[in-house]
């Protein structure tokens, strides 16, 4: 009637905010960090499925496989997607806490996020250190 | 006083038509990957090489087969649902996000295929 669709519907209205407003705290990069784990398992995911075809397809190929993963770069490659893996675990699990609403004053949220990372660095370091001795380092 | 309209409150499905299926699912395979993968975790840290003859008896042996089976198929599935709200997120062209996540369900599909197929032939001593 009187009101010119003109002036409800294309008419700039201040959108919700996002991160480029907010003052950078670190609990924002650990929230960043988890969906950054996230991809790069999804990527790691190939190299899990390619070790199973490896062990599947034979002696020979799983002999490929096993050199292609001694490779120093493949080495720092695995250790960094274990760090994802335990990263992403540790910090799903602190996600599931928020969602039954428990967790999530700042005080709490701070520190669950400091344990979680640090006990990536620890759980990694943990699980290189007993891979090492259990396969005398030839793995 | 709720806008939204009686069907729509009696679906509970809200505007993407299927309601917190995909939020939920997301919770049900993160609760069985926390569990899967610790299992996976502690198995890798229980052999004592990586030599070919140890791992293909390691994965024959029918528990761990069946546990590979559900680890591989649970964590392509939530592989799949987390790239998905990634590029929901960040892929703003339409057509363009269409086709991001129909390649990305062709990649899932086929890694999660090779993972059980693989399993399965050790599993029923196939390979080899």
């Amino acid at each position: 009637m009187g009101v010119s669709l003109e002036s409800t519907s294309t008419r700039k209205r201040p959108l919700s905010p996002f991160l480029t407003v907010y003052r950078w705290q670190y609990t924002m990069a650990l929230s960043i960090l988890h969906r950054v784990t996230g991809c790069a398992l999804s990527v790691g995911l190939l190299l899990f499925a390619y070790w199973l075809v490896a062990a599947a397809s034979g002696p020979e190929a799983y002999a490929t496989a096993h050199a292609f993963f001694a490779h120093p770069l493949l080495r720092v490659l695995l250790i960094g997607f274990s760090f994802a893996f335990f990263y992403h675990l540790l910090n799903g699990v602190r996600h599931m806490t928020w969602d039954t609403g428990h967790g999530l004053e700042r005080k709490s949220a701070r520190l669950s996020g400091w344990i979680v990372f640090l006990g990536a660095i620890v759980s990694t370091a943990l699980f290189w250190l007993l891979i090492a001795r259990h396969t005398g380092g030839a793995a | 006083m709720s806008l939204r309209s009686p069907i729509g409150r009696a679906l509970g499905l809200g505007a993407a038509k299927e309601g917190v299926s995909h939020w939920w699912s997301q919770r049900v395979t993160s609760v069985a990957l926390l569990l899967l993968g610790l299992w996976f975790v502690s198995s890798l840290l229980r052999m004592p090489t990586f030599q070919y003859e140890f791992v293909v008896a390691w994965i024959a042996v029918p528990l761990n087969a069946v546990l590979l089976l559900l680890l591989a198929g649970t964590l392509v599935y939530h592989s799949h649902l987390g790239v998905q709200v990634v590029v929901e997120d960040y892929v703003h062209h339409h057509g363009l996000k269409i086709i991001t996540m129909l390649l990305l369900t062709f990649a899932h599909v086929a890694v999660a295929a090779l993972a059980i197929f693989a399993v399965l032939r050790i599993a029923f001593g196939g390979g080899a």
